[in-house]
């Protein structure tokens, strides 16, 4: 077991030095975290224009546009963080969450495109409502049964549900199974004078950026948003309900009103993602709804350590970014991932980065794990 | 009748061919019910949902088809052995499967999940680790497979034993011919559930397990081994999973690494449905999502199967979660 | 592990300081897999599985095309073009960003592909709106020809071809009455059932559809006996066709088994065993044998097996941009204008391209291939 306490005291040291630099920026004044985190998000925005040699994409042969990679791996991230308000900050476990991302890129490219079966043909800007709206109904509908159920089981009807819609996707007239539906509309826009692509719309085919730059745009409010919820009151009552449902009720806390609130709220974000994808692949069938990527989100949130967006969205970049970075090992990348969550559950359950309060919930349950053993 | 654009119920269809789908059903039911004791033990016991017992079946398909080429037998070598020969191969085949799919399950409960109990992690990593173990070892069997099917020896060749008419007694149903293959599925599964069934019931190593499953820390006060208990369990899901493995063989004659997670779910489903953690809710379930899946086929369409399967695990789940036989050694609703 | 990973995102923090300095250009690493270092002027790319659970049929497609750079650069040795490898996995997800990438490099004059009519679905309007031309080899729902792409090309007959003439070898040369028709669901089944369904009329008596990744067809065998048919048309693939033949003969349905080039694959030959036998596969492709010249002796010589699926025709697909290549083509524009007037002989067939990117129908062979002895071997083509 030397190989496994070599690598925990690396991992403690790396732990100390994320705290060490947590504790500092938390006791950086106001107005300088304001700054850094604005400094990063520009970062972020220019980062497809910057020419980092190691990172990009599309540096080695048959490589993907690096825009491309950055505008999915954006998409994912706001996938993440709607699943972190579901698994993470209510403790729901849904591994069905792909359902509402599929609601919400259908929803965008029946209304949207010419080709689909509603006749008329919806602007983008209208589109994108109609797909947060029905995502949080379905939401709703999806929850209003099933969350009752202890979590394996709630795991397990969610997962079900997944499939069934993954199904009727590829069975139903309406969504034209794999044949899918095409000309799915984008967000309106051209290119302003003097750029590469002057003239041609903005969110079209050969540039996936704008796509980028604008989910970028709705993962911060997105993200500010979620935030507010996690300091009000919904916040403190999904904290309670995830520790221990009994004791939160007893205090009188609503726990299915807020579980059924995480749940359209996450499924909204995540019919939002949805909708994103349709858009920017301008093309869906069903085989882009399948229950691995489903897995592949929740890993992701768990690895990168839930209730803690930051975690979350290394989690979902390390997930998404790494096999398009390492192509040619893309042969054994299901293969590594499956390993990789084995090892990174067991040794290190609370993910990569933790919130501070799971990390301390999960340090509390091997205390007591340690005690039974003790006395019993 | 329509029900949408894309999905009509066929009374008709369903009625001619009742007895065959019924057959079907029941063959069918019996491999979902062989798989669905492991995941009821393991549930049973530890409230864990063992996602990677499809991939103990699977390793079990595949260590069956290595083991009867060592002897010589692989897919499309023409004529069939001799019976005697047939009953050595098989036999053989089964306690290779089932030594390897025994094998697989407590490896991964060493290796994944033994390290969770003693930390007392929460449910979802314990799910976690379980599906980044099944998919693990399928990619694994993938690789090592390139991804490329495997055909099955033909071992067993149907030969029809029973030819039932319906329509000597006036009803207008296709008839159907039960081949020695599928009363052999199915008895095999009665036998292994009986001798699963009496195990936890009268030997002193079901009471362990059984005990465990009431109350572990009683169980410890008592004198049980609570880790050699759970190695019991998984050890006989995955016997239990071997057998499965060798009917699904014969059965259908090819497998490639990605049949795991399918029939996985149906299988813990059949499961739930049945009552978990209660052997004989296994059977009763597997057998009961066998029929009405194939009836769902021939009234739905084949293209609405698993939807019927998913449907029925939802519902179950929403309005009985304790299944229909009730009885459970753990507990559903929170 | 997560030293790596510190030390990684560490790199990135200290990159992101070093912006000013990080002005060098994408470093230009596409290194072509065969050749010597890429010091040549141009490239064509091949789209399609080149790993993942269709590498199978993604391979013969790629060896031709790497068959044929490595031919014209032995000929042409200043006008040297590289090969590009875009692996979309036969998926759709993949395919935009691939493209995407194709398009911004310039020196990308024409891609072989995308293999799979779904990733050609999601990436055509890019290489439109690149003028990349693009000419494929197996990709064959008809209606990607109807989506309005100028840059659109396939060296073989389409569905609508394929489909009519399954209908007419059913009819006509096997004399059924009564053919059952079963589709996967899949983009390529759905099309190819409904064309042969037109094609067969009356002599339909029953179909169904089957789930892609099933294995057990039970419910579809008691469907398929009790209708009894003479002919069994599966438009699907070599996953879910042998198992399906395999079960379907267990249960002592005796039809002809015929499928599409989707089951022409070893795997429906494993798949199915001995249900295998006696099969008939239908396929707009050639066999090698027949292929004009030494192509199929070439391809054997370099790589050791037979040429496989669509090798043939993605061979002429490739010597098609390389001879626009060495007639001096230098842009995309003037490859486009090279392939519309591309009028030439090919291993295949005789290539020239019709105002939609077809070929004419005059040249389309669909090819019929029997399964004996535990292998594939052509027989007569449809006429």
């Amino acid at each position: 077991m030397k190989v496994v306490d070599k690598l925990r005291a690396a991992d403690e040291r790396r732990v100390q030095f994320n705290q060490g630099i947590r504790g500092r920026w938390a006791s950086l004044p106001k107005p300088a975290r304001i700054a850094g985190a604005v400094a990063g998000i520009v970062l972020l925005f220019a980062l497809p224009n910057l020419n980092i040699p190691f990172i990009r994409t599309d540096s080695i042969a048959g490589g993907t546009s690096f825009g491309f990679v950055l505008s999915s791996i954006a998409i994912y991230v706001l996938v993440a963080i709607g699943l972190n308000v579901v698994i993470g900050l209510a403790g729901l476990l849904d591994l069905g969450y792909i359902g509402f991302y599929a609601v919400g890129a259908y929803t965008v490219a029946i209304f949207g495109s010419p080709n689909s079966i509603v006749a008329t043909e919806y602007p983008w800007l209208v589109c994108i409502p109609i797909a947060i709206a029905l995502t949080m109904v379905s939401g709703v509908i999806l929850g209003t049964p099933t969350l009752r159920l202890r979590g394996d089981y709630l795991a397990i009807v969610t997962l079900g549900f997944g499939e069934i819609i993954r199904i009727i996707a590829v069975n139903s007239a309406v969504t034209n199974g794999q044949r899918g539906i095409a000309a799915i509309p984008g967000p309106p826009g051209t290119w302003p004078a003097g750029s590469e692509f002057e003239g041609t719309p903005l969110f079209g085919p050969v540039d996936a950026r704008p796509y980028y730059w604008l989910t970028l745009v709705l993962i911060v409010a997105v993200v500010l948003g979620v935030r507010q919820l996690e300091r009000s009151r919904v916040g403190r009552s999904w904290l309670a309900v995830r520790e221990d449902e009994d004791a939160a009720s007893l205090m009188g806390v609503q726990a299915f009103k807020f579980k059924l609130w995480a749940f359209a709220i996450g499924a909204a974000i995540g019919g939002l993602s949805g909708a994103l994808f349709a858009s920017r692949q301008a093309y869906i069938n069903s085989n882009s709804f399948n229950l691995l990527l489903s897995v592949m989100f929740v890993a992701a949130v768990v690895l990168g350590g839930q209730g803690n967006m930051f975690g979350v969205t290394i989690g979902t970049v390390l997930a998404f970014y790494l096999p398009e970075r390492f192509r040619e090992f893309q042969e054994h990348r299901d293969l590594v991932f499956g390993l990789a969550l084995i090892v990174i559950m067991v040794l290190r359950p609370q993910g990569l980065f933790p919130s501070r309060r799971r990390a301390k919930e999960l340090a509390d349950r091997k205390q007591e794990a340690k005690e039974a053993m003790a006395g019993g | 009748m329509k029900i949408s654009a894309s999905m009509t119920a066929d009374f008709g269809d369903l009625w001619h061919n009742l007895a065959d789908l019924t057959v079907s059903g029941l063959t069918q039911g019996s491999i979902y019910a062989l798989i669905a004791l492991g995941y009821t033990l393991v549930y049973g016991v530890l409230q864990l949902i063992n996602f990677a017992h499809s991939e103990v079946f699977l390793v079990g398909t595949y260590s069956s088809i290595i083991l009867w080429g060592w002897f010589g037998f692989s897919s499309g070598a023409g004529a069939v052995p001799a019976l005697g020969t047939v009953i050595v191969m098989l036999l053989l085949g089964t306690l290779m499967a089932s030594a390897v799919s025994g094998g697989t399950a407590l490896l991964i409960e060493r290796i994944a999940y033994r390290p969770l109990r003693r930390k007392n992690a929460p449910r979802l990593i314990f799910l976690i680790t379980a599906i980044g173990a099944s998919v693990a070892i399928s990619e694994l069997v993938g690789v090592l497979t390139e991804r490329k099917p495997w055909g099955v020896p033909a071992l067993v060749r149907p030969s029809v034993q029973w030819h039932i008419d319906p329509r000597d007694i006036g009803l207008d149903i296709q008839p159907v011919d039960i081949t020695n293959l599928q009363i052999g599925i199915v008895l095999v599964t009665i036998v292994m559930w009986y001798a699963l069934d009496t195990f936890l019931n009268k030997t002193k190593f079901g009471l362990g397990i059984r005990s465990v499953a009431q109350d572990e820390d009683t169980a410890a006060l008592m004198g049980v081994n609570k880790d050699r208990v759970i190695m019991l369990t998984f050890l006989l899901g995955g016997l239990a999973a071997g057998v499965a493995a060798v009917l699904y063989n014969l059965k259908i004659g090819t497998i490639t690494f990605n049949i795991g997670f399918l029939l996985g779910i149906k299988a813990f489903t059949a499961a739930v449905l049945g009552g978990i953690g209660n052997l004989r809710g296994a059977l009763l379930g597997g057998l009961a999502l066998g029929l009405v899946e194939n009836w769902g086929a021939g009234m739905f369409g084949n293209s609405w199967m698993n939807v019927v399967a998913f449907v029925v695990l939802v519902i179950v789940l929403m309005f009985r979660p304790t299944g229909l036989l009730g009885e459970s050694l753990g507990r559903a609703r929170a | 592990m997560r030293r790596t990973l510190v030390r990684t995102l560490t790199g990135v923090a200290v990159a992101a300081v070093l912006i000013g300095t990080a002005a060098c250009a994408p470093s230009d690493k596409s290194g072509d897999n065969d050749a010597a270092s890429g010091t040549c002027t141009y490239k064509i790319a091949m789209m399609g599985p080149i790993t993942g659970d269709n590498a199978g049929l993604g391979k013969p497609i790629l060896q031709a095309v790497q068959l044929a750079v490595e031919q014209h650069k032995a000929k042409n040795a200043d006008k040297c073009v590289e090969l590009v490898q875009s692996d979309d996995k036969g998926t759709e997800d993949a395919a935009p960003g691939l493209a995407q990438q194709l398009v911004a490099d310039q020196k990308v004059l024409g891609v072989v592909g995308p293999a799979f009519s779904g990733p050609t679905s999601a990436s055509g309007d890019i290489f439109q709106a690149g003028n990349l031309p693009i000419i494929s080899a197996s990709a064959t729902r008809p209606d990607l020809a109807d989506r309005g792409w100028t840059v659109f090309h396939r060296t073989l007959g389409n569905d609508a071809s394929q489909g009519p003439a399954v209908a007419k070898f059913i009819k006509d040369s096997l004399k059924a009455t009564k053919v059952f028709v079963i589709d996967d669901k899949s983009d390529y089944g759905t099309g190819l059932a409904e064309q042969a369904t037109a094609g067969l009329g009356s002599a339909v008596i029953g179909s169904e559809s089957i789930q892609q990744k099933q294995t057990d067809f039970s419910a579809v065998v008691a469907k398929v006996k009790t209708a009894a048919p003479d002919a069994i048309f599966f438009a699907g693939y070599y996953a879910e066709g042998g198992p399906l033949a395999a079960q379907l003969k267990s249960a002592g349905v005796d039809a002809q088994f015929i499928g599409p080039d989707g089951i022409k694959d070893q795997g429906f030959i494993t798949g199915a065993a001995d249900a295998a036998e006696g099969s008939i596969i239908t396929c707009p492709c050639i066999p090698a044998e027949k292929a004009t010249g030494t192509f199929a002796a070439d391809y054997k010589a370099k790589f050791g097996e037979e040429a496989g699926t669509y090798a043939a025709e993605a061979f002429d697909a490739a010597n098609v941009f390389l001879a626009g290549v060495t007639s001096g083509v230098t842009d995309r524009a003037k490859m486009l204008e090279f392939i519309t007037a591309y009028d030439q002989p090919g291993v295949s067939k005789h290539i020239k391209f019709d105002d939609k990117g077809e070929i004419d129908k005059s040249v389309i062979v669909i090819w019929t291939y029997d399964v004996k002895g535990g292998a594939i071997v052509a027989r007569e083509p449809i006429q």
